[in-house]
C-alpha cells in the first residue's frame, strides 16, 4: 500500500506541474489570439490546452482523494507498518479520533491541504464554465502551482506513506489525549478549508491582473468562495478557542499563541477584503487596495501554515530542525515579490475613476473600517513576530505580555464595533450632519438603554465593559432600525403585512441583511469577551474531602474522590483520578460536578513500572456549568507530592522483579481504587466568569449571517433575459433621465 | 499490486489529459459567442442587483432622491447596454424572436416616486 | 482637504502609530532568558525564563512543582519552584516560558505564569530523543487474552 500511496502522490505532482504548464500555454495562446482585456476566447489550440489544464485539476482531485483514502484506511485499520500511524494513533484510540488523527501529523495535514485545494479548485473551474475565459486559465495555473508545492513537500520531505523502521511495535503511541476532543476533529479541516478557499480569490486576482481584466468580474465570480473561506476559517478559529477553554485546563479561550494568531491574521484581512470589494462593486473605487488585500490574504494563509509547521516563532533555532521551513519561506518569498510586481505592473489599469466625495459617507466609513482591520492585522503580525525580531536584533527574545495584546486589540476591536453601528446609518457619497443625526437618534437611545440594563443586571463598572455595552447597543439599534425601515418601505410598495414583509425583505437582500447579522454577532462577541475577561473571578483552593469554599457567589463542597480507569485490549488506556463536588447557590443544590484528571501511560521504561502510568500525557477534564449569565469552570489536580511518594514506593516494591512491567499495570489499577477510598488532598482551580456562553452565541450569529449572505438567490441565478423585461428597463430608464443628470 | 495500480492510474490520467488534443475531439465548443454570453449573463444579474440595492438604499434613507435618480439612471442604461449586447448575440443566431416572452417578475422595482 | 495635507496627515498618523507600537513592544514585553543567560540574575527581580524542562527533574509537591529548565540547545540549566496552575501540556522535554524571581540558589516561579508550547503545534517526535518502549509482546496487559 505504501508503494501505491507514494505512486499516487508522485503522479499527483506530475499532473499538477503539467496542468499548471498547459494552463499557462493555453492562457497565452488565447490572449495573443484575442488581445488582453476582453472576455472572448477562441477556438483552436489555446482552448484545448486550457481544457487539458482544467482536466488536470479534476484528475488531481481524484488522486488526492485516493491518497487520502489510503491514509484513512491505514489509520482505521491501525496499520502499524506506517510510521505516521505509529506516532499518531493506536488501537485504543476510538474510531472517530483515529479517522481524525491523520491531520494531527504534519504529513497528514499537508495532504489535507492538497485535498481541500484540489476539491475547491475543481468546484470553481467547473462552475466557471465559460465565464471569465481570459482569467480562469491563469487562475488554474496558480491553483495547480500551489498544489504542486504541497505535493512536492509530500513526495520529497514529508511522506505520509513512510514505513515504520523495524521492528514494528505492537501498539501505536496514540493520538495526544489533548487532541481527543470532538471539536478538535473538525478544527483542522475547517482551518484548511478556509485557507484553501482563500486561495481561490487569490488565484483569480492573480489571473485578473495578468490578463488585465481588472474590473469587478473576478470579485463577483469568487465572492461566494471568499465568504465561504471567511466562514470556515472563522468556525475553525472559534472551535480552537472552544477547545482551549474546555480542554487545555487553563480556563482561557485565547492566549495569543503564535499558532492562534496564524489563523486570525488571514481572517481579519479577509474581512477587510469582503468589505472593500463592495465599494469597488458600487463605486468602481479601490481596485489597487482590493487586489492588494486578497494577495495579502493568500500570503497570510501560507504564512499561517508556515508558522505552525516550522515552529519559527518559539525560537529561531526550532526553525532549523523543521523539515519544511525553507521550502515554505521560499514560497512566501515568491508570492510576496510576485504580488508586488504584479500590482506595480498593472497600476495604470487599476486606477479608479471615482474619488471619495465626503468623509461623512458610507464609503468613507467602510474605508476607515478597512484601515482599522489592516492595522489590527499589522499589530497581530508585529506582536507575533516581535520575539523573533528582538532575538535577531538584540539576541534576546521579548515576547509580548498578554496586557500588551489587550492595549492594542481591545481599542481597535471596539472601534470596529462603533464603525459597524455607524456604517449602516450613513448614506452613499455624502451625508449631511442633520441626516446622520436623524438616523442615529434611535440607535443611540438603544445604546443608552443597553448600558442602563447592563449596569443594573451586571453591576459592572469597568470602562471596557461600559464602552462595549454602549457600542454593542448602538450596533443592535442601527441594524434594527435598518430592518424596520426596509420593512416599512416594502410594506408601502407591496402592501404586505409586517410578518410577510420582513422575511421577504431579508430574502431579497441577503447580502445586506446577512452582513448586518454578522455585525450583531460581532457586537455580542466583543461585549462578551470584554465582560468575561474584565469581570472574572478566579481562585485556587487546596482542599480535602469535606471542605467547603465560596467563589463568585457559588458554594462548593468537595464530597468525595473518584478513582477509575479505562482499558482497551487488556491494556491500560488511561487512569482517572477525580473529585465529586456539590455546587450550591443561595443554599440550593444546583448540581454535582465531577472534574477529573486523566493520566495516559508513558512509553519510557525509566519512568518505572507503576510510575509510567502517571508520567505520560495528562489531561484535565474540567467540569463546566455553562449558563447564559455566567460560567462556573472547575479543574482539579491531585496533590503531586503524595502521588509521587506512593508511586515511588510501589516502584520500589517491584524493583528487582523480572516481571515488574507485567505487574506494574495491576498495581496501578489497585492504586486508583485506593485513591477513590482514601484520596490525598487536591487543588481546585475555579473560575467564575460572566457571559462566556455569549461568545459562542455571538459566533453562531456571525456564522448564520455569513451563510445568509452567501446563500444563492435562485430566482436571480436561473432567469434568462427576456425581451419584455428589457423593454421595461428601457421604459423605466426614460423616466429618470428626464431629470437633470 | 501497488505499482500495477499506479501504472493503470498513469495510463488513465494520460488518456484524460490528452483527450482535448485529439483531432476528432476538437469540438467547436469554445466559441467566442458563448464565452461572451456567459460573462454578459453574470454582468446582467449583478447589474439588476445593483439597481434593487440602490432602490432599497433610497427607501431606507441611504440615498437622497436626487442622488438615487442619477445612480439609478446610470445603472439602468448600463443594464440596457448589457441587454442590447445579449440581444445582439441572439440576432446573430436568429433566435431573438423566441425570446419575446413574459417579463421577469419583480426583479426590478416597479414603484417610482412621483416627481 | 488638499492632497498634500492629506498625505502629511497620513504620514504623521503612520509614524505615530509605528512609534507607539515600537514603544509598547519594548515596554510591554519582558525579556525571555534562557538558563545560560541567567548567570548574572539579580535577586528579587522578575525574569521571563524560557527553555526546555529537563528530563527526570520534575517533582510534584502538594501545591508546588519543582523542575529544572535547560537551554534549548546546550546543557546549562536552573532549578525552578513553581506554584499555580500547571498547563496540561506541561511535561518533561517540553518547551516552557515562566516568570521567575531569584531566591537564593533557586528560582521562584510566579503564580499562574507557566506557559507550555501549544501542543496542537506539529511535533515531529523525530528530533527528540525520548526512549520508547515499543512493546513487542503482550506483557503489559493487565487482563490476559484478547
Amino acid at each position: 500500500m505504501d508503494l501505491l500511496g507514494r505512486g499516487l502522490l508522485i503522479l499527483g505532482l506530475l499532473v499538477a506541474l503539467y496542468g499548471a504548464a498547459v494552463s499557462v500555454v493555453g492562457a497565452r495562446r488565447l490572449q495573443t489570439a484575442v488581445g488582453p482585456g476582453t472576455a472572448t476566447g477562441t477556438t483552436g489550440h489555446g482552448a484545448a490546452w486550457v481544457r487539458s489544464g482544467r482536466r488536470a485539476i479534476y484528475v488531481l482531485a481524484g488522486l488526492a482523494v485516493s491518497a487520502f483514502v489510503l491514509v484513512e484506511i491505514a489509520f482505521i485499520r491501525t496499520d502499524l507498518s506506517f510510521d505516521i500511524v505509529v506516532s499518531h494513533s493506536s488501537k485504543s484510540t476510538p474510531l472517530g479520533y483515529r479517522m481524525a488523527a491523520p491531520w494531527s501529523s504534519q504529513e497528514g495535514s499537508l495532504l489535507l491541504w492538497v485535498l481541500m485545494l484540489s476539491l475547491w479548485s475543481s468546484l470553481v473551474v467547473r462552475r466557471a464554465g465559460r465565464r471569465m475565459a481570459d482569467v480562469v486559465p491563469w487562475a488554474q495555473a496558480v491553483l495547480l502551482a500551489l498544489a504542486a508545492f504541497f505535493l512536492f513537500l509530500l513526495v520529497f520531505y514529508s511522506s505520509p506513506f513512510r514505513l515504520t523502521p523495524m521492528p514494528v511495535p505492537a501498539v501505536g503511541e496514540g493520538l495526544s489525549p489533548l487532541l481527543q476532543y470532538p471539536s478538535m476533529m473538525i478544527h483542522p479541516p475547517m482551518l484548511y478549508s478556509g485557507y484553501t478557499l482563500f486561495a481561490i480569490p487569490f488565484a483569480f486576482a492573480v489571473g485578473a491582473l495578468i490578463a488585465g481584466h481588472v474590473g469587478s468580474d473576478w470579485i463577483r465570480h469568487t465572492r461566494r468562495y471568499t465568504l465561504g473561506a471567511w466562514l470556515l476559517l472563522g468556525i475553525g478559529i472559534v472551535l480552537g478557542s472552544r477547545w482551549s477553554y474546555a480542554e487545555l485546563g487553563w480556563g482561557g479561550y485565547w492566549g495569543w499563541d503564535p499558532v492562534e494568531n496564524a489563523s486570525l491574521m488571514p481572517w481579519i484581512i479577509g474581512t477587510a477584503f469582503i468589505h472593500s470589494v463592495m465599494i469597488q462593486e458600487k463605486r468602481g473605487m479601490l481596485r489597487t487596495w482590493n487586489v492588494s488585500l486578497i494577495l495579502l490574504t493568500g500570503i497570510l494563509c501560507i504564512l499561517g501554515t508556515f508558522i505552525v509547521r516550522s515552529g519559527i516563532i518559539s525560537s529561531i533555532h526550532a526553525f532549523g530542525s523543521s523539515t519544511v521551513g525553507w521550502q515554505f519561506l521560499t514560497l512566501l518569498g515568491v508570492m510576496t515579490f510576485g504580488s508586488i510586481a504584479l500590482v506595480t505592473w498593472r497600476r495604470p489599469l487599476l486606477r479608479s475613476e471615482h474619488r471619495i466625495d465626503s468623509l461623512l459617507s458610507r464609503e468613507a466609513i467602510f474605508l476607515v473600517g478597512n484601515v482599522v482591520l489592516v492595522l489590527l492585522t499589522l499589530v497581530v503580525l508585529w506582536g507575533t513576530f516581535f520575539p523573533l525580531l528582538s532575538e535577531v536584533l538584540t539576541g534576546k527574545q521579548r515576547p509580548w505580555a498578554s496586557s500588551t495584546w489587550g492595549w492594542w486589540v481591545g481599542p481597535l476591536s471596539l472601534a470596529l464595533v462603533g464603525l459597524m453601528g455607524l456604517g449602516p446609518l450613513a448614506a452613499w457619497r455624502k451625508t449631511t450632519r442633520a441626516h446622520l443625526w436623524r438616523q442615529a437618534r434611535a440607535p443611540l437611545a438603544v445604546a443608552i438603554l443597553t448600558l442602563a440594563v447592563g449596569s443594573v443586571v451586571g453591576g459592572g463598572s469597568r470602562l471596557v465593559v461600559v464602552v462595549a455595552l454602549l457600542l454593542g447597543g448602538f450596533v443592535v439599534g442601527a441594524v434594527g432600525q435598518e430592518l424596520v425601515r426596509g420593512a416599512r418601505a416594502r410594506q408601502i410598495s407591496t402592501g404586505e403585512r409586517l410578518p410577510v414583509a420582513v422575511p421577504r425583505l431579508v430574502g431579497r437582500n441577503r447580502r445586506r441583511y446577512g452582513g448586518y447579522l454578522v455585525h450583531v454577532g460581532f457586537a455580542v462577541l466583543a461585549l462578551s469577551i470584554a465582560a468575561s475577561s474584565a469581570l472574572k473571578d478566579q481562585e485556587r483552593v487546596n482542599a480535602t474531602v469535606g471542605d467547603r469554599f465560596t467563589i463568585g457567589g457559588y458554594d462548593l463542597r468537595y464530597t468525595g474522590a473518584i478513582g477509575d480507569y479505562q482499558l482497551t485490549d487488556g491494556r491500560i488506556d488511561k487512569l482517572i483520578l477525580g473529585s465529586v463536588v456539590e455546587v450550591r447557590r443561595d443554599g440550593k443544590l444546583l448540581q454535582t460536578i465531577r472534574p477529573t484528571r486523566e493520566y495516559y501511560p508513558s512509553m519510557n521504561p525509566a519512568d518505572g513500572p507503576v510510575g509510567r502510568f502517571f508520567a505520560g500525557e495528562a489531561s484535565t477534564e474540567i467540569a463546566l456549568d455553562a449558563g447564559l449569565t455566567r460560567d462556573l469552570w472547575v479543574a482539579m489536580q491531585p496533590d503531586g507530592e503524595a502521588l509521587a511518594t506512593v508511586l515511588e514506593a510501589l516502584d520500589d516494591r517491584l524493583r528487582d522483579q523480572p516481571t515488574r512491567f507485567a505487574q506494574g499495570g495491576q498495581l496501578a489499577l489497585n492504586f486508583t481504587e485506593l485513591y477513590a477510598a482514601r484520596p490525598s488532598g487536591v487543588t481546585f482551580q475555579v473560575i467564575v466568569s460572566p457571559l462566556v456562553t455569549w461568545i459562542w452565541i455571538g459566533s453562531v450569529l456571525m456564522a448564520l449571517g455569513a451563510l445568509l449572505a452567501m446563500w444563492p438567490a435562485p430566482d436571480l441565478q436561473t432567469r434568462r433575459v427576456r425581451a419584455g423585461q428589457k423593454a421595461r428597463v428601457a421604459r423605466d430608464v426614460r423616466y429618470p433621465t428626464e431629470q437633470p443628470l | 499490486m501497488g505499482p500495477l495500480v499506479v501504472l493503470v492510474a498513469f495510463a488513465v490520467v494520460l488518456f484524460i489529459l490528452s483527450q482535448p488534443f485529439w483531432p476528432d475531439q476538437h469540438e467547436r465548443a469554445a466559441e467566442s459567442e458563448t464565452l461572451l454570453r456567459a460573462d454578459l449573463e453574470a454582468a446582467k444579474v449583478a447589474k439588476y442587483r445593483e439597481i434593487r440595492d440602490a432602490a432599497l438604499d433610497r427607501d431606507t434613507g441611504k440615498l437622497s432622491d436626487a442622488d438615487w435618480r442619477t445612480i439609478d439612471a446610470q445603472l439602468r442604461s448600463q443594464a440596457v447596454a448589457i441587454l442590447d449586447e445579449l440581444d445582439g448575440l441572439d440576432h446573430l443566431r436568429g433566435r431573438a424572436a423566441q425570446r419575446d416572452e413574459l417579463h421577469g417578475g419583480d426583479l426590478i422595482p416597479t414603484q417610482w416616486p412621483t416627481p | 482637504m488638499t492632497r498634500t495635507l492629506r498625505l502629511t496627515f497620513a504620514i504623521v498618523a503612520a509614524v505615530t502609530l509605528a512609534a507607539a507600537l515600537l514603544y509598547t513592544s519594548f515596554a510591554g514585553s519582558a525579556e525571555a532568558r534562557q538558563p545560560s543567560q541567567m548567570a548574572g540574575a539579580e535577586a528579587n527581580r522578575e525574569y521571563r525564563l524560557t527553555g526546555v524542562v529537563v528530563r527526570g527533574s520534575v517533582k510534584r509537591g502538594r501545591d508546588a512543582v519543582t523542575f529544572r529548565v535547560r537551554d534549548r540547545k546546550g546543557g546549562a540549566s536552573v532549578p525552578v519552584t513553581y506554584t499555580g496552575q500547571i498547563p496540561d501540556a506541561f511535561r518533561e522535554g517540553r518547551e516552557v516560558l515562566v516568570t521567575v524571581r531569584k531566591q537564593g540558589t533557586t528560582y521562584q516561579g510566579q503564580k499562574d505564569t507557566l506557559i507550555t508550547k501549544c501542543p496542537s503545534k506539529f511535533d515531529d517526535g523525530k528530533s527528540g530523543g525520548e526512549p520508547k518502549m515499543r512493546w513487542l509482546d503482550g506483557s503489559d496487559r493487565v487482563v490476559k487474552g484478547e
